[in-house]
């Protein structure tokens, strides 16, 4: 460093302005990370995504090169205007082989570029997303992931149907005018029950709404969520909050809060207590397409960044917003490529790929809690049921579209299918389960009677 | 008839050609003999209509009002009859749009933003009080903020403490704001245009359960031209010897008191406050002073709410004409539970409306005698 200030001094005399020269790495950031992402999917180990600062800058100190530069620099062509006989550094490294040159700013340094270039609003292609199942069951070839043993996978197969089958009987029991409210979570049970299989009992959750297969999968019972439906004296929040709005200390799933990201920022903040414990944990902050507008989502991601805040931040991604479709909602590339504008690492998963969602968040997981900083994982999905009891979606979509998704993209359909294939489930357990949990939820709504 | 409405055009510098249609619309519509009934949704939505009709500044912004009609169905047709430049659909960010519409404002546009509960208000009120409010104050008149803000206020049934607090008391304490409360189809109509016409930011609360209620108006109500001031109370029921006052659901609450209490031989007077800011304490006082004694209604929380304050105006301005001390009936001092039991004894009744003008009038002994 003391060498350079010499030096750059001697250089002073020669030219008006003082500016010292350091040497940048000719990789464009944007590109780079592109890699990453196609890596991903036929990558054979984790390994490329975690550790890489892909910011570290290569300084190297080179005289014959500062010297080159001096002698472009001062050419009479140029202009002599003290602060424009700045050596221009293209973004590329088309035009100049040698050292490219830079300067300090607030923030780190920037090379230059005498290339007036936007960054165009939309990227060539969009984000791909990672799946690993094929709409038949089968796994795409050349895709690895971790496997999934019988018992977690059957668990998993029997989560998401009692998840289905517990939203349409409480939907039911809504319009039969026993409950007052319900939200179902119809064509994201995937994302509910893979997700809860892959975290593990210590970290904490803060949901959004659309979120109860985490508790299902956590230890929940039917009964328990039917007091809370009903606000019974046997509802843990004694009926001081509406429907669908769980709370679990035990399980460690924050009481749901209505109004929309909030709990993002307060994610941050539990992390950051959560990181001075400590534990071998993590926050896990839900939020959907619809979310991600409220300012609270900016700010959440934001400090969880700058804190290095452990949190796992999934954006459920279905494509409605009530009424509001994501064309309306935003205009980047879904929700993924704000990731990189916060610097927080992201990924773009298939929703309704149980297996590729259970892997994506066991490795999002990993490296949130080695690496104590954020992570940001965009489910793609679609949200089959109307917004919630409040609502009639086939005012504002059409029919064909919500039955498309129901039946040919049917997130349970598929993973039944590889549970099937791998001789881990029969269509007698099948019929036997759904006609078993039928009568169970009934059974423990009308028993919540007996609480009010 | 047509006096008041040449007057209240004049005031409102509506231009001719209103006036004219409003005239033949009276005259057409005084010979017919049915009283016409309208409920607080189509009257906020006819209000809606009208004024964007005469104002090509006027715009609609909020969630779900577009393609969805409206989460409560307010802005029905508005969309289709004109266009998403007028009828805007936001995404889920109060503080975005508030911000958003409050920048038009500045910049000329009317807008009128709706928040689906005031609840959410909350997200977005460093836009409504530092903003909207205090801009004309602070800039010593050169901005001028018309902008209203609107939407349900207050408990519905069932939605729990984030979606039922009553918000009157606390927009009704800053400086720079109107605060209104209707609570009839004519009031929904006659200050919701009032409140568009306001060249100052207006806070409009409105009430989910009123939404679906009748009300008969009068074909000066229909007028296209019609509008109430701000800032007045109305007196819906004349009375000699108790007066209550309460605004939005709870004056429909009093009435019905008010008809217990005359079977009692108790004859109240009921005041709709109208507007929480300014708040009409002439009206108020006058009242006081006729009866002597006096009760407040509200929904919200009892500390620091408009019951205070009216109590405290009554203090001040006519502390000699009280035979009794002020009774002030308002929420329980909890966050709205959900359960049905609950939330009945957290809101107040027509029971306790009742039991307070009783005591008001000795007729009952007081609280504190009991305690």
């Amino acid at each position: 460093m003391a060498i350079w200030l010499s030096r750059s001094k001697k250089i002073a005399h020669l030219l008006k302005p003082k500016i010292a020269y350091f040497p940048q790495p000719k990789i464009a950031p944007s590109e780079f990370s592109y890699k990453i992402y196609e890596n991903h999917v036929n990558s054979s180990s984790f390994g490329t995504l975690s550790g890489e600062n892909i910011r570290s800058p290569h300084v190297f100190l080179d005289n014959s090169a500062t010297m080159s530069a001096l002698n472009r620099q001062w050419r009479r062509t140029e202009s002599t205007r003290a602060g424009e006989q700045v050596e221009t550094v293209p973004y590329s490294d088309d035009n100049y082989e040698d050292e490219n040159q830079a300067l300090d700013f607030p923030g780190g340094r920037v090379s230059f570029t005498h290339e007036m270039k936007f960054i165009s609003e939309a990227a060539d292609k969009r984000i791909p997303c990672y799946r690993v199942l094929s709409d038949d069951g089968y796994p795409i070839a050349g895709s690895r992931f971790e496997q999934v043993d019988k018992e977690t996978a059957v668990k998993m197969y029997k989560s998401m149907v009692t998840l289905q089958i517990m939203d349409n009987i409480f939907y039911e029991a809504q319009r039969q005018g026993r409950i007052s409210f319900y939200l179902t979570s119809t064509g994201e049970e995937a994302i509910n029950i893979a997700t809860a299989a892959a975290l593990t009992s210590d970290d904490v959750i803060l949901p959004q709404y659309r979120e109860p297969g985490i508790l299902l999968w956590r230890g929940f019972t039917l009964q328990e969520f039917a007091n809370q439906c009903f606000g019974n004296s046997a509802d843990y929040g004694k009926g001081k909050q509406m429907p669908i709005h769980y709370g679990s200390n035990k399980h460690n799933f924050f009481t749901i809060s209505s109004p929309i990201a909030t709990q993002l920022p307060q994610a941050a903040g539990v992390a950051y207590s959560l990181k001075m414990d400590k534990k071998e944990a993590c926050v896990v902050a839900f939020t959907g397409d619809g979310g991600t507008s409220e300012g609270d989502f900016h700010a959440g991601l934001n400090f969880a960044a700058v804190m290095d805040a452990p949190v796992l931040f999934i954006c459920r991604n279905n494509g409605w917003a009530i009424s509001t479709p994501i064309s309306e909602q935003f205009r980047s590339d879904g929700v993924v490529v704000k990731g990189q504008a916060y610097g927080i690492r992201s990924i773009r998963v298939d929703g309704n790929d149980a297996l590729a969602v259970y892997n994506t968040i066991r490795a999002a997981r990993e490296m949130v809690i080695h690496e104590q900083k954020p992570v940001l994982v965009e489910a793609l999905s679609y949200r089959v049921g109307h917004h919630s009891t409040s609502d009639d979606s086939t005012k504002y979509r059409p029919v064909d579209e919500i039955e498309h998704w129901k039946t040919a993209r049917n997130p349970l359909a598929r993973f039944r299918k590889w549970v099937h294939k791998n001789g881990w489930w029969t269509d007698d357990e099948e019929s036997e389960l759904r006609g078993s949990i039928r009568k169970q939820v009934k059974y423990f709504i009308n028993a919540a009677y007996f609480f009010l | 008839m047509l006096g008041v409405i040449r007057q209240r055009v004049a005031c409102r510098g509506i231009p001719t050609r209103n006036f004219e249609r409003g005239i033949r619309v009276v005259a057409s519509r005084s010979l017919s003999s049915t009283a016409k009934e309208m409920t607080v949704r189509e009257a906020l939505n006819s209000a809606l209509d009208e004024e964007m009709s005469a104002d090509p500044k006027v715009f609609l912004m909020g969630e779900e009002v577009g393609e969805y009609q409206g989460a409560y169905k307010i802005s029905k047709g508005l969309l289709e009859k004109y266009g998403p430049d007028r009828v805007l659909d936001t995404p889920i960010t109060e503080a975005g749009f508030t911000g958003i519409g409050v920048g038009a404002a500045y910049y000329g546009l009317k807008p009128v933003i709706e928040f689906m509960t005031f609840n959410f208000s909350m997200q977005a009120i460093d836009h409504i009080i530092n903003s909207a409010a205090k801009s004309n104050y602070m800039s010593a008149g050169q901005i001028s903020v018309p902008i209203v803000f609107r939407g349900p206020n207050g408990a519905a049934a069932g939605v729990g403490a984030q979606h039922s607090q009553c918000y009157a008391a606390w927009y009704g304490s800053c400086p720079g704001l109107k605060v209104l409360a209707p609570y009839s189809s004519e009031d929904a109509r006659g200050l919701l245009k009032a409140a568009i016409r306001d060249p100052d930011p207006v806070v409009f609360l409105e009430n989910e359960l009123l939404y679906g209620e009748s009300f008969p108006v009068s074909a000066e109500t229909l007028d296209s031209s019609f509008c109430l001031p701000i800032g007045k109370a109305k007196v819906e029921r004349a009375g000699k010897d108790v007066t209550i006052t309460a605004f939005s659901k709870m004056v429909g609450y009093t009435l019905q008191a008010a008809d217990i209490l005359a079977k009692e031989g108790i004859s109240a007077e009921v005041i709709n406050l109208r507007s929480i800011r300014p708040l009409d304490r002439a009206t108020i006082n006058a009242s006081v002073r006729k009866t002597n004694r006096l009760v407040t209604v509200e929904e919200g929380f009892p500390q620091h709410g408009v019951g205070a304050e009216i109590c405290a105006s009554v203090l001040e301005d006519s502390f000699e004409y009280l035979d009794a001390p002020v009774e002030r009936i308002a929420g329980a001092d909890v966050p709205m539970p959900y359960a049905a039991n609950l939330e009945r004894i957290a809101v107040p009744q027509v029971e306790d409306i009742v039991r307070a003008a009783k005591r008001s009038c000795y007729r009952s002994s007081s609280l504190a005698a009991t305690a």
